[in-house]
């Protein structure tokens, strides 16, 4: 196995402990009563673009993995790995943006929306109810059912609270050179 | 052999990857095992650049180029790893929170001993040994956030001593403490190193608060290079520290003021060994005599009221009994304590983060628990600690617009009341900057700025200088007190008692949830009583007034303050 | 805020057993769980999973209200699958036996709530064990557990990080959100959606940016004190397996193949008592 540096590794454990404080503890109130929109996808996205696939994967995993365990209702081991998955297409869709050097542009975030979308669609519409399918012999119909719901839900607050931080994030690291006073 | 220094840099230089100037220019200096170091210098002199070159973050983490040579323990640290350099160099770094990386005080102190395979029975041996060493013992199996800030400090201490160590590197171990926990970590600190034998080196710009204990050397840097390397009472008999920005003990300082002619002989850098001649003395109330008593305010209209407030968090911790507390309009006042006195909870709730169980909050006569977070936010501006955890946008004019954004106030009328705060808070030529180019000061200001943009009557600040050195310090405070001038009163939470010494008039000291005291800053560090009680530290001033035989320790204090902004300015 | 898994300690024979021997009983269990519709052994795993919890001393009032929680998620799944599928039952046991007709194409059947009487036996076997490893494991335990049953101890010492952090994490995301708010910004339901979403990022921007400079931090003091530097690490709070650690280990993987060997002489997944 591929030996992950400290760095990664820090970034993973950090990571897990953000998805899970946004998971357990920042519901938002949703159109539908007696519902929350969780945000954590967003920060999952975002942390798969800047520390890659395996770091996504992982994020998600162990995030989910102690958010189930915090409840105590029983580990539902088809979603947290469907959030592993999304952890790991997420990084590796977003090879292709160059987050490091700064350039993001609307090219970068149209990418990173059409990466997070399709990831989702994978994640919730193929992913979870398969395994669900097979681990709980669940009927289909009302897989699909849910899957869509959390694909559409998810969707949504990665589009805007993923694509602020990727913004926010890159420009952290535009240099100071260019600028002058005015 | 003896004499072999334990670290020797040679004409050494440095220069990050990232960088267009090199760090480090020339740097030669030995250090011998069962020396104790202090390297001190303003922020960006390269004092930090040089602790990383010794325990090997640079360049393993940080990279760069070096040229000369650092050898260390005998053997070229260019061509040593960062795990075999943490064999011989033990690094505390100032950031404790990150420092502690177990779950329990126990696991963190075995931390490298789990990475170094030691086996569970043994291991279990060291760890008790070492809670022993550094006073632990009572906590091994508690969270990180259920002890104090020195106890996490000793927990930090403790997990590198675990290694047998030769050197032990600190990184502005004050940075985060409150002033009697700093004074017992400096005391801590020399008894580790008396008993081990080891190399201490403490990098830290507070040089009076380390030189609390002795220390045999002082490195004084400068731009990359070393100003000075000699003994500590050479160094005070000049001028160099300040000429360095860095602030000189205040005894010294005054001693200066006085006329009084420093020598070597006189002990200067080790106040309980100071000796002054009877002459000395009458110069020193010669000066005293001389200056005029400082000014007190009068008092002005009553801003905000609280009385008897009382508040218990979920937990059943009772953090605020029966406090009172009136704030003036126009006024500039400190809050003290140690951490969990409860000067935090009384600023939330002032904010209206936490309501008080009962007594009466009100401002300007009006019941401030009538008003919601937002609505009490038009009145009392808050200002967090760190600036990265307030801004969340990237653009400094979005940032300080957000607040009249979100209350809806036309984008027409939000411009003018934006560029005129910009303007008061000298941020105007930045205006189309992102955030993320500005300095750590800079940042502070733009937080201060979207506060102000509220125009709120009082604002709130927590510790607004942690870590900062002299110029940036007096920075972010001659602004505030300009801030202050132009009618805006100011409360600042604060550890820091030469900040409440020569910035605010008027103390308020909490102790275990009560106000101790509520008088003037001069008065209160003069008064041991309230200074044992409350965990502060008394001023240098108060022991040096005693040794000159002056009885209004207070008068003299407030003098010197007042002379000393005179020659700052 | 100390304790988010509800860990409850008291001397009991489960306390004793060692982290990872549970969380290798924990995965067996549940996998035995998943695989399974063999009603019997479902049945027999719930009574069992129940004995264990007394074993445990672990006390109603302890979980009362992860139990509450939990009643209505079973409660509202049954009643999705219903809606969705209400002759599911009939699909996968072949008969059709109509006890009442509803309205429409909804009709209760016996195989139908046959069907989800399994459902409910598969939650109601597994969840009890999850909550006994969650309240009976010392959280410091995690980690070394993780490792010993073969995860690198990099990827273990990332979850003991997530643990160690979350209490910061959670009172910094505090502390932002009150400043945050104080300055107007809005998340209640006052405003639409996208708006919450976009007043959310403006607490998760600065959380997560001043997270990230926590990671350069934690990762310099880790690797100053040797983190990473040996093939393998020892661990403070690893203990090794007791006699009794190995026959729960041994017995829970007794109870895996047992539920292979059922569904295999089963002849299919679902153990029918309609034909």
């Amino acid at each position: 196995m591929k030996k992950f540096s400290v760095k990664t590794i820090v970034a993973i454990g950090i990571g897990a402990a953000l998805f899970f404080v946004l998971g357990r503890f920042v519901a938002i109130p949703s159109p539908v009563p007696n519902t929350s929109i969780s945000v954590q996808y967003g920060l999952l996205a975002f942390l798969a673009v800047v520390y890659g696939p395996v770091a996504g994967a992982l994020v998600g995993l162990i995030g989910h993995t102690l958010i189930d365990f915090s409840y105590g209702w029983g580990v539902w081991w088809s979603w947290v790995i469907a959030s592993g998955v999304f952890g790991l297409l997420m990084g590796i869709a977003a090879k292709t943006l160059k987050m490091e050097e700064g350039e993001l542009g609307k090219k970068g975030l149209i990418k990173f929306n059409i990466s997070q979308l399709v990831c989702h669609l994978i994640c919730w519409l193929a992913v979870a109810p398969v395994l669900d399918v097979y681990m709980m012999g669940e009927p289909w119909d009302k897989l699909i059912a849910q899957g869509l719901m959390a694909a559409v839900a998810n969707a949504v607050t990665t589009a805007i609270v993923g694509s602020l931080l990727c913004i926010a994030y890159a420009a952290t690291k535009t240099k100071a050179g260019s600028l002058t006073k005015e | 052999m003896e004499n072999e220094p334990i670290i020797r840099f040679q004409d050494f230089g440095f220069q990050y990857t990232a960088q267009a100037e090199p760090t480090l220019y020339h740097i030669n200096l030995d250090i011998h095992k069962g020396e104790k170091v202090l390297i001190a210098g303003p922020s960006g002199c390269g004092k930090s650049t040089l602790a990383h070159c010794i325990n090997g973050l640079v360049p393993n983490s940080y990279p760069g180029k070096s040229t000369g040579s650092l050898t260390i323990g005998g053997k070229n640290a260019q061509n040593m790893g960062l795990f075999e350099l943490s064999q011989t160099v033990g690094t505390v770094l100032q950031d404790s929170d990150g420092q502690f990386i177990g779950l329990t005080v126990a696991e963190d102190i075995a931390f490298a001993l789990e990475n170094d395979c030691v086996p569970v029975g043994p291991m279990h041996d060291t760890v008790a040994r070492i809670a022993e060493l550094v006073d632990v013992k009572q906590v091994l199996n508690h969270a990180p956030h259920e002890i104090s800030g020195g106890q996490k400090q000793r927990v930090g201490l403790g997990g590198v001593m675990v290694g047998n160590v030769d050197v032990l590197l600190f990184d502005e171990p004050l940075a985060n403490l409150d002033p009697a926990t700093g004074k017992q970590a400096i005391v801590l600190i020399d008894e580790i190193q008396k008993r081990t034998g080891c190399a201490v080196i403490i990098i830290e710009h507070r040089v009076e608060d380390v030189l609390y204990r002795p220390v045999d050397r002082v490195i004084l840097m400068e731009d990359g290079r070393i100003r000075y390397d000699g003994d500590p009472d050479s160094l005070l008999c000049t001028d160099l520290l300040p000429a360095c920005g860095i602030r000189e003990p205040l005894y010294v300082t005054a001693l200066k003021y006085a006329g009084v002619a420093l020598t070597k002989a006189m002990r200067p850098s080790y106040l309980p060994e100071l000796t002054l001649s009877d002459a000395q003395k009458e110069q020193v109330r010669c000066w005293y005599e001389q200056h005029p008593n400082a000014e007190v305010n009068a008092a002005a209209p009553v801003l905000l009221r609280a009385e008897n407030l009382d508040f218990t968090y979920d937990g059943g911790h009772h953090a605020l009994r029966g406090v009172s507390v009136t704030v003036h309009k126009g006024e500039m006042l400190s809050i003290v304590g140690t951490n969990g006195a409860g000067k935090s909870t009384f600023s939330k709730v002032v904010c209206g983060f936490e309501k008080a169980q009962s007594g009466i909050l009100e401002l300007n006569g009006i019941d401030l628990n009538t008003l919601s977070i937002k609505e009490r936010a038009d009145h009392i501006g808050y200002v967090m600690q760190n600036p990265n955890q307030m801004i969340s946008k990237t653009q400094i004019y979005d940032e300080v617009a957000l607040g009249l954004r979100n209350r809806q106030v036309p984008e027409e009328e939000i411009r003018p009341r934006v560029e005129e705060t910009l303007k008061i808070c000298g941020l105007y030529p930045f205006r189309n900057w992102p955030v993320s180019a500005l300095s750590y000061g800079q940042k502070k200001r733009v937080t201060i700025a979207s506060i102000l943009v509220l125009k709120p009557e009082m604002i709130l600040l927590d510790e607004p200088t942690a870590g900062q050195d002299l110029k940036h310090y007096t920075e972010i405070m001659d602004f505030l007190r300009e801030l202050n001038r132009q009618g805006i009163t100011v409360v600042l939470i604060t550890h820091d008692m030469h900040l409440m010494l020569e910035y605010t008039p008027r103390a308020v000291v909490f102790h275990a949830g009560k106000v101790i005291a509520d008088k003037s800053a001069a008065e209160v560090l003069n008064d041991p009583q309230i200074v044992a009680e409350a965990h502060l530290k008394e001023t240098s001033l108060y022991h040096l007034s005693a040794l000159c035989g002056i009885d209004n320790s207070e008068e003299f204090t407030r003098r010197f303050i007042a002379r000393d902004r005179e020659v700052r300015k | 805020m100390t304790n988010l898994f509800n860990y409850i300690d008291r001397p009991s024979p489960i306390h004793r057993l060692t982290g990872a021997c549970k969380l290798v009983c924990l995965i067996l269990w549940t996998l035995a769980a998943m695989t399974s519709f063999y009603t019997p052994l479902l049945v027999a795993m719930t009574v069992a999973a129940v004995l264990l919890f007394r074993i445990a001393r672990l006390k109603l009032k302890d979980i009362s209200v992860t139990l509450g929680i939990m009643c209505v998620y079973i409660v509202m799944n049954n009643i999705l699958i219903f809606l969705f599928s209400p002759m599911h039952g009939t699909n996968i046991y072949g008969t059709k036996t109509v006890l009442f007709h509803i309205a429409g194409p909804y009709s209760v059947t016996a195989e139908q709530l046959f069907y989800h009487l399994n459902v409910i036996l598969k939650n109601a076997c597994t969840i009890p064990i999850v909550l006994l490893f969650v309240c009976t494991t010392n959280p410091s335990e995690f980690a070394a557990s993780l490792n010993r049953i073969g995860i690198s101890y990099r990827i273990s010492y990332a979850v003991a990080l997530a643990l160690r952090y979350i209490p910061d994490i959670q009172r910094e995301y505090r502390d932002i959100s009150l400043a945050q708010q104080a300055r107007g910004t809005e998340m209640s339901k006052k405003a639409n959606l996208i708006h919450r979403l976009k007043a959310a990022s403006a607490i998760l921007i600065p959380l997560i940016l001043s997270s990230m400079e926590r990671i350069e931090t934690i990762s310099n003091a880790m690797e100053l004190r040797g983190f990473g530097k040996e093939k393998k690490r020892t661990w403070y709070s690893g203990r090794p397996f007791s006699k009794l650690d190995l026959a729960c280990m041994l017995s829970c993987a007794v109870l895996m193949l047992l539920s292979l060997t059922l569904t295999y002489l089963n002849g299919g997944r679902y153990f029918n008592p309609f034909q």
